[in-house]
């Protein structure tokens, strides 16, 4: 049985005023039926993946396989047989959610006769079936990104692409989302999601790859990442440096990696929140150490890299000067922190 | 149109490398595609009227300001302004294809349209055959305004159309210059200001507004055998009488000679854009 997807060495470099490796030898393989989750920070080569796997891009070399059909030779057959939604939302301002779907059925070549229909379908099934016949400019963000959805489902493609679904969405239309994506996988789509948040990884993919500088830098299960890198963090702030350089060393028993010092705040992954939180305080009360703050929390996507590379995940560096992307990139980095709060605000 | 066509179920299109079958598939997407970028001129009414407003400006300007000034022997000068206001109002019209397609690239419609399996050509071919349509509202609109302010065409009714009709083909072949800028530009507002050094010495070193004799005569050639000129002259004479072959197959050979080039330009940076 062929894969979902699959892909071989990708490497794909921009040139321009910088020369990029957006993908520097990408390989991975998505079992039909599962969904595979890229998870990277911005700049780290997700979105040129996507676009390589869904024909809108060719790579300079590597192979990228659709259901066992070569993308680059069988671009037409390929779109046939995918759905993309994009994290900005590509759908017609000026046009009402039914003429959207409807477009999009007919660019897919269904049968005009069963265009209307499947819309009205998508429709009820996305909960826009009221705002159905007004035009998106009425839309709220939410409502924009299950359109988007819904216009990637329009032709029951069998493997879908979500190129971060639920960058920028409030807490609410997030978990929306994720049971819609939930219930898609439920009725044997495989699917390729990336995203920066941990956390949605962890909830929707089967496997996942960590992207970093176009480099497959982990691969696994959510399960396996998180016990690799332990499944909290423990965070504390300091009020003076020097009392932080001492909480950072008495803490470094408590996890698998060292702790992080970050100005007054120390940060350390454990496996036992609650065990560990208590064996840190006790610690840190014998020692006389007062703490300016103590939390506990899911790992986020920097935590993992911090542990996998021993380094942030440098957000704001320059990793591509394609103009797009990078006005992308802003947006998305706006989005990403609006969003920390449910990322990391969570205490387990 | 469809049902002729081995018509796909839900599972998606027939990937079909047959000629007549792609061509037909070809033209239904288009369709698609105007239908969608003349939807959205329905919705957005006042763009339609205000990109009418500067053309009227300009008739109005012309006709009563400036006009008196301006020497056209042997022709009212409303009637020599009008044919020129025609092919003016199209030509800054085009522009709007190349704010329209820097538009969806921009919101990432273009992006969505390429990993469908629709034909390669349609998003441009439906961009302009909806600003074809378009530019006929248009042309009606400054024939009225013509009318009120006293244009009198004298040759009757087909060779006015046939006036019409040259002006819509070359507006076409216009679209396609300014899709090449669209699909270039970083943003619509960039493709606006890419696209008007382009169009000023088209339409202002051209005989819309005044005779060429008048401008100094390193000038004159490009000013009469460039395509807006030529087009203006052509329409003149189909719209006023006087000598007519020759200017219309001129006109003519620069739409199609426009077309050759640009469409695929067009074409080439519609794919490889992203």
């Amino acid at each position: 049985m062929p894969y979902a997807i699959e892909a071989e060495l990708l490497k794909k470099t921009f040139t321009g005023k910088h020369t990029v490796r957006a993908l520097d030898g990408v390989s991975f393989n998505v079992d039909e039926g599962t969904v595979f989750g890229l998870l990277g920070p911005n700049g780290s080569g997700k979105t040129t993946a996507v676009r390589i796997l869904t024909t809108i891009l060719k790579p300079d070399s590597g192979v990228a396989r659709v259901l066992g059909h070569d993308v680059a030779r069988k671009a037409g057959l390929v779109r046939s047989l995918i759905g993309l939604a994009g994290q900005y939302a590509a759908v017609d301002e000026n046009l009402t959610g039914r003429e959207n779907l409807e477009m999009v059925g007919n660019l897919n070549h269904l049968d005009r006769s069963s265009v209307g229909g499947r819309a009205k379908e998508l429709l009820v099934q996305f909960d826009l079936a009221d705002a159905g016949d007004r035009t998106l400019k009425t839309y709220s963000g939410g409502m924009r990104r299950r359109l988007d959805l819904a216009a990637a489902l329009v032709a029951r493609p069998t493997v879908l692409f979500l190129d971060e679904p639920t960058t920028g969405l409030d807490p609410q239309s997030r978990n929306d989302l994720w049971e819609v994506i939930e219930r898609l996988v439920g009725g044997g789509t495989s699917v390729l999601l990336t995203t920066q948040y941990l956390e949605e990884a962890d909830r929707l993919a089967n496997t996942l790859s960590v992207l970093d500088h176009g480099r497959v830098i982990a691969e696994g299960t959510p399960a396996t990442l998180k016990a690799d890198l332990g499944a909290t963090v423990l965070e504390v702030g300091l009020t003076t440096i020097d009392d932080a350089s001492r909480t950072a060393a008495l803490l470094a028993s408590l996890g698998p990696h060292q702790p992080s010092l970050n100005g007054t705040v120390v940060e350390v992954t454990v496996d036992n929140g609650p065990e560990s939180a208590m064996a840190g305080l006790r610690t840190l009360d014998q020692e006389g150490i007062n703490p300016a703050a103590f939390t506990l929390r899911e790992p986020s996507l920097d935590d993992v890299f911090l542990a996998l590379t021993g380094r942030r995940t440098e957000a704001d560096s320059e990793t591509t000067d394609d103009e797009t992307e990078s006005k992308r990139r802003r947006g998305r980095r706006r989005a990403a922190t609006e969003a920390m709060p449910i990322a990391t605000g969570e205490l387990s | 149109m469809t049902t002729a066509i081995a018509p796909p179920t839900l599972s998606g299109a027939p990937h079909s490398n047959s000629v007549v079958v792609r061509a037909r598939w070809a033209v239904s997407d288009t369709w698609t595609i105007t239908k969608r970028n003349l939807l959205a001129v329905t919705r957005i009414p006042e763009a339609l009227f205000f990109s009418t407003v500067q053309p009227i400006m300009f008739v109005l300007l012309f006709r009563y300001v400036f006009g008196g000034a301006i020497k056209t022997p042997g022709v009212d000068y409303v009637n020599y302004l009008m044919p020129g206001v025609f092919v003016q109002t199209v030509a800054f019209g085009a522009v709007q294809t190349s704010i329209g397609l820097a538009e969806d690239l921009q919101k990432g419609l273009i992006e969505r349209f390429r990993a469908l399996p629709m034909a390669r050509s349609a998003v441009l071919t439906g961009r302009t055959s909806a600003d074809f349509v378009r530019n006929i509202l248009v042309v009606i609109i400054i024939t009225a305004v013509g009318f009120l302010v006293g244009f009198r065409p004298t040759t009757g009714v087909l060779p006015y159309l046939a006036g019409v009709l040259l002006i819509l083909l070359f507006a076409y072949s216009l679209s396609w210059g300014f899709a090449v800028i669209g699909l270039s530009a970083s943003n619509s507002e960039t493709a606006q200001v890419m696209s008007f050094p382009l169009l000023f010495p088209l339409v202002f070193a051209s005989s819309a507004f005044v005779p060429v004799s008048s401008m100094p005569s390193w000038l004159q050639g490009f000013a009469t055998y460039q395509p807006v000129s030529v087009t203006i002259t052509a329409c003149r004479a189909l719209m006023l009488g006087g000598p007519t072959a020759k200017w219309v197959i001129q006109s003519v050979a620069w739409a199609i000679a426009l077309l050759i080039v640009l469409v695929p330009l067009a074409v080439h940076r519609y794919r490889t854009r992203i």
